[in-house]
């Protein structure tokens, strides 16, 4: 598998990061390499073995359905570009 | 009885199927403790973690997980003791993480099933094909500024349900009963309390069209319905829809779409290609979600009685129509209203004082089950009177209205108005006799094989007893009367 340099704008344009347009090869080139590594692993046999989900065989900790956070306004809109009365402000997002 | 949408080439199939997205019943949120009650000030019930802020860790909370099994349950369905939390990403205002924590690849509940009863009395079986765990988004305000959008991220991180149908449904009308079925489940476990019109449950429908025999085309998804009238019209207005593309020559483009129902018809979304790329990934932050077995089976047993399994109840216990017993299974309050009523006495009748006046009291006067217009103990005090010959059929409807109007038990009003029902015979026979001399020409016409003005004497004499005649009674007499010439 290889990734071109239409691909690799794509791949940024869905995680909004900008990436001028000579980057791309460079870019391209890493992920690749990344991929072939990927695909190394593939090469292994684990027919056998159980997906690893995680580096701990643990499960998932729970807390209890209790109200302990929040009443904080202020303190979640403290970084906000822009505000209005206790909402955040962006520009007009409409379908 | 098939659903057809015709078309210039002949009749069109329609296939459709659900997503419903359901707000879980917990106090705090899916991943952190911000509260989860609706309706508070703007951004007051937002933690650092469904506001995004960098290394806030999510903490699975036990309740909201205890919902989606007990809701998995009551469907039938499969539960995974093992499932996983994967990132869904996209950008949008009111989504701070950037992503969705949901459960993609490996959801809690799998495969399970919802009976719906149709019109005509049939009932089928629709597949539910998985229900996952996954967090709300925050609420975004577009008519409060011109160039601006208000975001409020209360709702952010309330765990939702999303429950997703097998494309088993094939008109609007089991779309509808699919919802209304759903909801009812859901408000019995308590889980979700189904209320659309705030949004606490919402629908996502699918719909693709085709001729009788064919494999599936391709669909588009409807979002957002926030109705179940609209779910039904949504499909009908996209089925024909799809059906003049098709018609005309071209392609139904795979898409997202939105209701209009000022306009009765559908509009696309988002046209960008990349709309559906979520790139999902397991969620690094979370580690697999492991239930034991042991409180699967504690979750089952406490459990309540279900719609299904009450209505079956309900039609053997007391001998109710099926249509009967599944309109007072609907709710489970009105279902308990009704057993209060019916316990000890006449089920039948109950069930009809309850179907019939009683819902009909309820909506004219705008209460609700919780808030009746009758309480259940006056409603049975009433059809003792009945049961016993205190009053009669038509006197009760009289009683009943006093007691909505003035809150009184029917025993008060029944001896306030005199409305008691006459049983004595001379009484009777004198009413009878009065009416039969004041109508010789009738009773000539009755005797010479008129049968049908027998109903003409019952109403006179009702009316010259005010009412209070016992029916059968009076009916007795006017018989005996009439038959000696």
């Amino acid at each position: 598998m290889s990734l071109d340099a239409a691909t690799v704008r794509r791949i940024a344009s869905l995680a909004r990061i900008a990436v001028a347009e000579e980057e791309l090869p460079r870019l391209a080139g890493e992920l690749n390499s990344i991929l072939g590594w990927i695909e190394q692993l593939n090469e292994v046999n684990v027919d056998a073995v159980a997906p690893m989900t995680g580096a701990v065989a643990l499960a998932l900790p729970m807390r209890e359905d209790r109200v302990t956070d929040g009443a904080q306004a202020e303190a979640i809109l403290a970084n906000a570009p822009d505000r209005a009365g206790e909402y955040f402000a962006v520009p007009k997002v409409v379908e | 009885m098939s659903y057809v949408i015709e078309g210039s080439s002949g009749p069109w199939e329609v296939v459709i199927g659900l997503e419903v997205h359901a707000q879980v019943i917990s106090q705090a949120k899916l991943f952190s403790g911000a509260a989860t009650e609706f309706g508070a000030p703007p951004n007051s019930q937002v933690s650092f973690v469904d506001a995004g802020f960098p290394g806030m860790l999510p903490v699975i909370n036990r309740a909201c997980v205890a919902q989606a099994v007990r809701t998995g349950l009551g469907l039938a369905a499969e539960i995974n003791l093992t499932s996983r939390f994967d990132r869904k990403n996209y950008f949008y205002a009111d989504l701070p993480q950037g992503y969705q924590i949901s459960q993609f690849a490996h959801p809690i509940v799998g495969k399970g099933v919802i009976t719906i009863a149709l019109a005509d009395g049939s009932t089928r079986e629709i597949g539910v094909t998985r229900l996952h765990l996954e967090q709300d988004a925050g609420k975004s305000l577009h008519d409060q500024h011109p160039s601006k959008s208000y975001i409020d991220l209360n709702r952010a991180g309330v765990a939702l349900m999303e429950i997703v149908s097998e494309p088993d449904l094939r008109t609007p009308e089991e779309a509808g009963a699919y919802l209304r079925k759903l909801r009812s489940i859901l408000r019995y476990l308590g889980t979700c309390d189904g209320n659309m019109e705030e949004g606490s449950m919402r629908a996502d429908v699918n719909v693709s069209v085709r001729k009788a025999g064919e494999a599936f085309r391709t669909r588009c998804e409807v979002k957002n319905v926030n109705s179940i009238r609209f779910v039904m019209q949504a499909i009908e207005a996209e089925a024909k829809r799809q059906v003049g593309i098709w018609e005309g020559g071209g392609i139904v483009e795979q898409e997202t779409r939105l209701y209009d129902p000022g306009r009765g018809e559908t509009r696309s979304m988002r046209s960008k290609e990349d709309a559906h790329d979520y790139r999902y990934f397991p969620d690094p932050d979370l580690l697999p979600l492991v239930l034991e077995q042991a409180w699967v089976d504690e979750l089952a047993a406490g459990l309540p009685e279900l719609p299904d399994a009450k209505q079956a109840r309900f039609i053997a216990e007391y001998a109710l129509p099926a249509y009967d017993a599944g309109v007072l299974v609907a709710e489970q309050a009105t279902a308990d209203f009704f057993e209060t009523v019916a316990r000890g006495r006449d089920a039948r009748l109950a069930a009809n004082w309850v179907t019939g006046d009683f819902f009909a009291a309820m909506n004219r006067t705008g209460r609700s089950i919780e808030n009746p217009p009758v309480s259940a103990a006056d409603l049975g005090a009433l059809i003792d009177l009945i049961s016993d010959n205190t009053i009669n059929g038509r006197i009760a409807k009289e009683v009943f209205e006093a007691m909505v109007e003035t809150g009184q038990p029917p025993g008060a009003i029944v001896e306030a108005k005199g409305l008691r029902q006459v049983t004595d015979a001379g009484a009777i026979d004198a009413a009878v006799a009065a009416v039969l001399a004041g109508n010789a020409d009738k009773v000539a016409e009755y005797r010479s094989g008129r049968d049908k003005l027998f109903g003409f004497f019952v109403g006179q004499v009702m009316k010259a007893m005010a009412g209070k005649g016992n029916p059968a009674l009076v009916n007795e007499a006017l018989k005996k009367a009439l038959a000696v010439g």
